[in-house]
């Protein structure tokens, strides 16, 4: 707005700015030290703020006390598994609403936008049965099964973008004779990398941290993911604060670093598609 | 030469018709996963659950048409129908609207251009992005009142904090003041919408006279409501459908006084196994977001400025 502020007004601003900083990183601070504090410093007071020295063995006890090293392992095929789902099939739908025309084109894409809006409750029950009836309950599949035939925010956010590429790109490699699929592959594909990235991250960070959907399709606990073996772990009578916080950094950190490469993506996404639209 | 000229019009009409054909076939096989999706996994279950809604149904025998009588069992018998209809309105009516005022004074101050204003950015919007259980039971910890750090801060100046989600006065408050530290996702998008904002505007209403507060409720705010537009209709979407919270941070306790809609639901559903009275419960859900929706759409004509079109 205005060039020249006060520097008096700059100073309140950091101030103001910071303190909310400090208060956002807080809770974090909080848990990383809680993580690394003996048992007798847990119920210190006054409180210990920074544990000496530091307790790196709560990590091991919490991953031997608890299988979560099975749960990580669990969370990460999961995880891995609907990210390869959600990437191969959004595009290859999001192709087909972008330049292909058909009868019922517009009403079908109205359709999927539309299915974002349904609460998960009211599909909750019927979608329990349908996968329990097939006995996939107490399996992976329906936790990455799903992922492989597209979502509806991915194919809208892939449609998007596939708009703005102007369709003489693959004119040429009709010409050349290039399929459906070779276009998409070759032409379309290489150039969507970012927004690919993005999707691929949002699957990630939905699946890693999904609770709903392993509450209910896993009983088993060997079949555990992260999230429900925190809230066992939770749920227990006598709770070690200084490991299930250990656990929860542990559990945080993909999701932490994935922000901080998806940044870098998200504006890259952004920038192409206004460059481009 | 008649027919001649006949022939060579028709030609191409009717290698258009099958390359249209054609086209559409490709189209449908392409969106197809999503089609299988759609029908499977989402049309189908609907049309399921509605059915399901007017029956009495446990999920080992099969469902018995009892007509009306969930939707009158959970609107004039179920105790706890209105009791946790009204918490999710009171959550809902105080964190939506707190969360956009939040937001959007948090997006202008980190609009005006300062050094090291993209690490501020950065910090806000970090807590926004991480969600689970990771960052449940991080809060609940939080929350603890003799070892967590809210307690210990206010320790610190010789206060005894509450019992927050531990005490059923504290417990829904507390819900409210953890979702404000996940303003940055809101924040984000004001930010986009700030962006778009034509710096004349600013240029020629100083130049006018009008001095910051002016500028900001006759330029910013109605440049910026499509953008309180979308931020409300999500905000009301996701606070109307919490559940997490309830089942991992507090069992819908104490003394149900954060027994959110869709954790009753679930209680019904996967503790008491009504599966009927369940699907009633969440029909009942939808059509009261759909009105909302409906209402909020509805409304916009008269409150949401576009920018492109004509006052």
């Amino acid at each position: 707005m205005m060039i020249r502020r006060k520097p008096i007004l700059s100073t309140l601003l950091y101030i103001l700015l910071s303190t909310g900083s400090i208060a956002m990183l807080f809770p974090f601070v909080w848990m990383l030290s809680t993580s690394l504090k003996s048992d007798v410093q847990l119920y210190a007071w006054p409180p210990v703020w920074l544990p000496f020295p530091l307790q790196w063995d709560n990590y091991v006890k919490a991953f031997t006390q608890l299988p979560f090293g099975l749960w990580f392992g669990n969370t990460a095929v999961i995880t891995m598994i609907s990210v390869f789902g959600a990437v191969l099939s959004s595009p290859i739908v999001a192709y087909g609403f972008a330049r292909y025309r058909a009868r019922g084109r517009k009403l079908l894409f109205m359709i999927m936008i539309s299915t974002m809006m349904i609460p998960w409750t009211v599909v909750m029950i019927p979608k329990f049965f349908l996968f329990s009836n097939i006995h996939w309950v107490n399996t992976f599949l329906p936790l990455t099964v799903p992922s492989f035939f597209g979502n509806a925010f991915y194919i809208f956010l892939l449609r998007q973008f596939f708009q703005t590429i102007p369709p003489d790109t693959e004119e040429a490699a009709k010409i050349d004779g290039a399929g459906v699929f070779g276009i998409l592959w070759h032409v379309l594909l290489p150039v969507t990398v970012p927004v690919l990235v993005t999707v691929a991250i949002f699957q990630f960070d939905s699946s890693w941290n999904d609770f709903l959907q392993p509450l209910l399709y896993l009983n088993k606990q060997s079949l555990f993911t992260v999230s429900l073996g925190m809230n066992f772990f939770n749920g227990q009578f006598d709770v070690q604060w200084n490991y299930l916080m250990a656990v929860a950094c542990v559990a945080m950190l993909p999701t932490i670093v994935l922000f901080f490469i998806g940044q870098k993506y998200f504006v890259q996404g952004i920038a192409l598609t206004g460059m481009k639209g | 030469m008649g027919i001649s000229t006949a022939r060579k019009a028709a030609k191409p009409a009717v290698h258009k018709s099958v390359l249209n054909r054609k086209e559409a076939l490709i189209f449908y096989l392409l969106i197809s996963p999503w089609l299988i999706h759609f029908i499977f996994l989402e049309a189908g279950p609907m049309l399921a659950s509605l059915y399901f809604s007017f029956t009495e149904w446990n999920m080992l025998s099969s469902p018995e048409w009892i007509g009306l009588s969930n939707y009158v069992f959970a609107l004039t018998e179920d105790p706890l129908f209105w009791k946790s209809l009204f918490i999710t309105f009171g959550f809902a009516i105080i964190s939506v609207p707190l969360n956009l005022i939040v937001g959007l004074m948090l997006a202008l101050l980190l609009n005006i251009s300062l050094p090291g204003n993209k690490l501020f950015r950065t910090i806000y919007y970090l807590p926004s992005q991480i969600s689970g259980v990771a960052v449940m039971v991080m809060w609940i910890f939080v929350f603890n009142p003799e070892l967590g750090l809210l307690n210990s801060f206010l320790g610190l100046f010789g206060i005894e904090g509450p019992g927050w989600i531990f005490d059923p006065d504290w417990a829904l408050p507390s819900l409210v003041f953890m979702s404000l530290w996940s303003v940055g996702g809101g924040t984000i998008i004001w930010l986009a919408g700030l962006k778009g904002i034509p710096e004349s505007y600013y240029e020629s209403a100083t130049l006018d006279g009008a001095n910051a507060w002016k500028r900001l409720i006759y330029i910013t705010l109605p440049l910026l409501t499509p953008t309180i537009f979308f931020n409300l209709i999500t905000g009301i979407i996701g606070a109307l459908q919490k559940f997490g919270e309830a089942y991992v941070m507090t069992k819908g306790g104490p003394l149900n006084s954060t027994r959110f809609f869709n954790y009753h639901l679930y209680d019904y559903a996967f503790g008491k196994f009504e599966m009927g009275l369940a699907s009633a419960l969440a029909w009942l859900l939808f059509l009261i977001i759909l009105a909302l929706t409906l209402l909020v759409f509805s409304s916009s004509g008269k409150w949401v400025y576009y920018g492109g079109e004509k006052k």
